[in-house]
């Protein structure tokens, strides 16, 4: 039997050539269909002699297998292909921007004002708020600062008509305080709560606006120290800003509600504001009149407050230089804080 | 207070510089807000005498000075205009070195000017940084010597302390009050000046009557005749009094002043011959006026404290003196008076008139009740001097001065108070160095407060001024100790953090607006037309309080549409304010008012950020809608058509949570947006926050194992008809294998008749325990059709 080998080779040319399914199955039909060379090759087995017969047809299968192998192989090329070149057609601009729906932002005084609440919340200090508007008992008598005090003077009130039941006239809030005595006359020591909120002043220009943020803290208990209120606040604030590079000093002051008093300072170690001490709250242990005012034995309770301004903290955190943009509703301002 | 270091040095002088001086001060609680040096640096510059002045040869400006600068002449080119032979004034000699410009120094050479050489320079004190003024030369006294360092002579190697004093320190409103502070924190000897008594030349008094002594307890008086008032004020004393931030008035007023911020002891001089008859102290009568040195005139009444003679108020005690019986150029005769007035009788009177003085700052605060006698002496020392004059004798009257009690401190409280266990001895030893009388007894200390101090009066007091002399800066600080109990919000409450993180999710940023607001914005946007007012509002438009966060959003919009901003979307969170005759006093709330918390949003512009992905189209109900129901999730309001001020009548719902309204929700009034020139429409949702915050933990219900059925209905309805009413008619009769229906569609137009809408319903029906049969799901769906046709008149679709 001659040579047979060349139909292979002539096969996978014949494959190659063919580019689309439709063409392979007419070429297919040249080697293996009912007329094809290796049905023929078969079919004339018959007339070979006996002896040879067994070889030839061996040789046939083998040359027909391969044939088809090469067949197959084709087949999926073209599939292949032509898969890629469906995928290459449906694909996308990827650089172009996601459809969105956009999103806003927290106010950067609100996100300090969180941010305080899960400090404290940390160590186990309750979040409280209250009135606005508020008697005078609560803002100033409560606290140690009976009429006429000088102290009050250091506060700027706002005045809103109408009288408490008391007769006195209502005013805003001129800081957090009053909420210490409204949480402390509504829960036993362990007293441990802090009270962020709006707070108000006569006072209106580049440093001061008539409407600010304060947070006060109050921890009351049998044997809470001024040591302890060192240890909080300067905690805190290492917290805050996330430095324990900070520097933090407690000087002597006066505040009716509080004795002793301080004020609290900070340092940063770098940046911008490196190396200045920066008024940051005022503090001290809770006065003995206005544990008493909380409906507290001050024999047997003690503690400390302190009270720090919102918009400082948030200022020094985020370098921002203007007080009054956070009034604004700037939302080119406000969106830096996404 | 201002107070020159060199001033406070003369009384106690510490081995510490000014910059350590400053720090101590600091940290004792005597902030000190700033230490400024009364004169920049320069060097060089001595008193000099110009002997003759000539015209300069060249210029018609300038003259050539002939100058004695001590130890040699010089000549000098000068071009200030006040320029005259035999007056003194600073010389700048070659190689000094003045105050450049823009902090570089200048330095003087000798130089030729217009073919004359100049060797120095002729200063104005504009020129050496003392002031702003280069009019013309310094002019230094007649008595300055020639030659002399001007640093030296004019004493401007100093510094001025201004101190930030607190309410509780009047002791401390004076040199010598600080210096006391000095020498007990740094151990430093305190030398307070000399007050030798003056004995009197005459024997004339005038009387004086104290009728109220609840106000003045203490009324110490000296006549002295034969002043000469208008004697010029010493250089050394105009000098202190203006680094102490006291204008120079006159000998006589300085000299009181002087006193004042020497001893920390108010005084006052009337002009003797002024005087009406005796001085009566008293409290004033309603409808009592009386003109005040400060040209105001003010009406008295039974609060205030009035000096007075037989012609009425003459003065307002503690507070200020009254023009008519001032002591001026033309007064020969004066008396002195060195009173006590109880804080009591003084604090806040001043407020109402919106003026302060000196005198009432400090005796609101509290004065020494035991310095009268020295403070008359002082001055009457310092009057003779400056003025001349016979004193007489010094009359003392005492009615009534403040107790002073002993203060018990145990030591234990004291340790426990501040944290550290502090011995006694040096507990004790504090008290010394602050000049506090203190016994031991038992495991106390018992202090007496001297008449000075206003402060101490509680065992607070004492432990304060141990912990201040033991230094706040050695106490330690603690690091925070409490039982690890653990904390978690509740569950069932959607946070505020929560709540605001959810509107940001949705595009809103968050604003902050003031509380107070434009009276008018409340009578558009919240029908409030008598909102609750602030008595003193810094402007109008920011008077009243609001009662709806609404006025404020429109604000922010037009805030950001003026800056050109074509898509504004804000959020507040905050109180408003409303009368509630019922409300009462409670722990969180002021009787008579409501003060509820409030979420309010508004958005204008296009619905999404303008993107190549979707079509743009404005912001409309139901986005707001969607907005607030993604809020609330997984709870569902019911929203009510309902009218409110600020919106649109057909495009406003009223929030119905667990059957209470709860807020709104709506298209601003077209009306607003024409007033408020807002070029678009605007959509807003206002919600009080507590309901929101009320939301279940979630409680598991079986899944059905079966498969859901879904079919769908599509219906025509009168047009008018609302969705809900259809819904709820459906959801109370449906069966109970109906699971849940829902709109998926609404249409007019093409196949809908006049004055109806089309709408599909998708029914999704499930049985838990079955898979449900064909005829069981026509049954349930002939049911709803049932009850849309008879209940609803609606036709339905195929």
């Amino acid at each position: 039997m001659k040579d047979i080998g060349h139909i292979v080779a002539d096969a996978q040319a014949a494959f190659e050539a063919a580019g689309d399914l439709a063409q392979l199955d007419r070429v297919k039909a040249r080697f293996l269909g009912k007329t094809g060379v290796l049905t023929g090759l078969l079919k004339g087995l018959g007339r070979l002699p006996a002896s040879e017969r067994p070889q030839a047809g061996a040789r046939i299968n083998e040359v027909k297998e391969a044939v088809e192998r090469l067949l197959e192989a084709r087949r999926a090329a073209i599939q292949n292909e032509k898969l890629a070149r469906q995928l290459a057609a449906d694909s996308l601009d990827v650089t172009l921007p996601g459809r969105r729906r956009g999103r806003g932002s927290i106010h950067p005084v609100i996100r300090t004002w969180q941010r305080i609440e899960e400090i404290f919340g940390s160590v186990g200090f309750d979040v409280a708020d209250g009135p606005e508007i508020e008697s005078d008992w609560y803002n100033f008598t409560a606290l140690n600062q009976p009429e006429n005090h000088p102290a009050r003077s250091m506060h700027d009130t706002f005045y809103v008509e109408g009288a408490d039941s008391k007769g006195q006239p209502l005013l805003l809030r001129t800081h957090m305080s009053p909420m210490q005595v409204r949480y402390a006359r509504m829960h036993m020591p362990p007293i441990k709560a802090i009270a962020p909120g709006r707070t108000y002043r006569v006072d209106s220009d580049a440093t001061h606006s008539p409407m600010f943020h304060q947070v006060e803290g109050l921890w009351i208990d049998e044997d809470i120290s001024f040591a302890d209120l060192k240890g909080v606040y300067t905690d805190f604030l290492r917290r805050f800003f996330e430095t324990d590079e900070l520097r933090v000093r407690f000087r002597p002051s006066f505040f009716p509600f509080t004795e002793p008093s301080a004020e609290i300072d900070m340092k940063f170690a770098g940046g911008p504001l490196e190396g200045k001490w920066l008024e940051i709250s005022g503090a001290g242990q809770v006065h003995p009149n206005v544990v008493r005012n909380f409906g507290l034995d001050p024999e047997r309770y003690m503690g400390f407050a302190f009270g720090s301004g919102l918009e400082r903290l948030t200022m020094l955190r985020y370098g921002i230089t203007d007080l009054r943009l956070f009034y604004d509703g700037d939302l080119r301002f406000l969106r830096q804080f996404a | 207070m201002q107070i020159p270091e060199s001033w406070l040095r003369s009384m106690v002088d510490p081995p510490a510089s000014t910059a350590e001086l400053a720090h101590l001060l600091t940290m004792s609680g005597l902030e000190i807000e700033s230490c400024d040096p009364v004169a920049p640096h320069f060097t060089g510059v001595v008193t000099a005498k110009v002997l003759v002045v000539e015209k300069h040869p060249n210029a018609d400006r300038l003259t050539v000075c002939r100058v004695d600068a001590g130890k040699e002449l010089l000549t000098v080119v000068c071009g200030a205009p006040n320029v005259r032979a035999g007056m003194n004034v600073p010389l700048a000699r070659p190689g000094a070195r003045l105050p450049g410009k823009d902090g570089t120094p200048l330095e003087i050479k000798v130089a030729t000017m217009r073919g004359v050489e100049s060797q120095g320079m002729l200063c104005s004190a504009g020129e050496l940084g003392l002031s702003q003024d280069r009019s013309g030369l310094l002019e230094l006294s007649a008595e300055a010597p020639v030659g002399r360092d001007l640093r030296d002579w004019l004493a401007l190697d100093d510094h001025v302390f201004t101190i930030k004093l607190t309410p509780n320190r009047a002791d401390c409103l004076s040199v010598l009050g600080v210096a006391r502070e000095v020498a007990a924190l740094t151990g430093a000897k305190l030398r307070p000046p000399v007050t030798p008594h003056v004995p009197p030349k005459i024997g004339a008094t005038h009387p004086v009557r104290i009728t109220h002594a609840q106000g003045c307890g203490r009324f110490t008086g000296r006549v002295i005749r034969n002043v000469d008032a208008a004697a010029p004020t010493p250089d050394w004393m105009k000098q202190r009094l203006e680094r102490a931030g006291q204008r120079s008035i006159s000998a006589l007023v300085d000299v009181t002043n002087y006193v004042m911020l020497e001893l920390g002891r108010p005084l006052h001089v009337y002009d003797l011959d002024k005087l009406r008859g005796p001085i009566t102290v008293r409290f004033g009568i309603r409808g009592e006026k009386v003109l005040l040195l400060n040209e105001r005139e003010v009406e008295v009444d039974e609060s205030v404290l009035c000096i007075t003679d037989d012609s009425g108020v003459i003065g307002l005690a503690g507070i200020m003196g009254g023009n008519a019986t001032k002591a001026d150029s033309g007064t020969r005769n004066v008396f002195l008076e060195a009173a006590f007035f109880f804080p009591d009788a003084i604090a806040g009177r001043t407020r109402r008139w919106n003026f302060a003085s000196d005198a009432a700052h400090r005796f609101e605060r509290g004065v020494d009740f035991d310095n009268n006698i020295a403070g008359i002496e002082r001055a009457t020392a310092l009057l003779l001097e400056i003025c001349g004059g016979e004193p007489g004798p010094t009359v003392d009257q005492v009615e009534r001065l403040p107790e002073r009690k002993p203060v018990v401190m145990r030591v234990a409280r004291a340790r426990k108070v501040i944290g550290v266990p502090i011995p006694e001895p040096e507990m004790a030893d504090a008290f010394a160095r602050l000049a506090l009388p203190c016994v031991k007894r038992g495991e106390t200390l018992v202090v007496t407060p001297p008449s000075y101090r206003f402060d101490l009066e509680v065992e607070e007091d004492l432990i304060e001024e141990v912990a201040r002399m033991h230094g706040f800066e050695r106490i330690p600080a603690n690091p925070p100790r409490a039982p690890a109990r653990m904390h978690t919000r509740a569950e069932a409450r959607l946070s505020l953090p929560a709540l605001r993180e959810r509107l940001a999710g949705s595009d809103y940023q968050e604003v902050i607006n003031f509380s107070f607001v434009d009276a008018q914005w409340e009578a558009d946007f919240g029908g409030e037309a008598n909102p609750i007012r602030l008595l003193n509002p810094i402007a109008s438009h920011l008077s009243v309080m609001r009662s709806t966060l609404i006025g404020s959003l429109v604000a922010n919009l037009r805030y950001n549409l003026a800056r050109k901003l074509p898509r504004i979307r804000v959020f507040e969170v905050g109180r408003v304010f409303l009368r509630d005759p019922g409300a009462t006093d409670t722990p969180f709330s002021v009787a008579g008012l409501r003060q509820p918390m409030r979420v309010a949003a508004a958005a204008f512009g296009p619905a999404y950020e303008q993107q190549w992905g979707e079509p743009e189209r404005d912001v409309d109900f139901y986005d707001m809608k969607g907005d607030l129901e993604a809020v609330l999730a997984p709870r569902r309001a019911r929203f009510e058509a309902a009218a409110h001020p600020a919106l649109h009548p057909g495009r406003s719902a009223r929030v119905v949570l667990d059957g209470a309204a709860v807020g709104w929700v709506g298209e601003l009034h077209p009306q607003w947006r024409l007033k408020y020139e807002l070029p678009g429409p605007v959509t807003l949702f206002e919600m009080d926050v507590e309901p929101l915050s009320r939301i279940d933990v979630p409680r598991y219900q079986a899944v059905s194992r079966f498969p859901a059925v879904r079919r769908d209905i599509a219906v025509e309805v009168s047009a008018d008809l609302p969705v809900q009413a259809i819904l709820d008619g459906l959801m109370t009769r449906k069966a109970a294998i109906v699971d849940d229906i829902a709109v998926f569609d609404v249409y007019r137009g093409k196949g809908i008749g006049q004055g109806k809408k089309g709408l599909a319903f998708r029914v999704l029906l499930q049985d838990t325990q079955k898979t449900l049969t064909d005829a069981e799901v026509d049954a349930a769906m002939a049911g709803l059709r049932e009850v849309l046709e008879k209940q609803y008149g609606a036709k339905l679709r195929q």
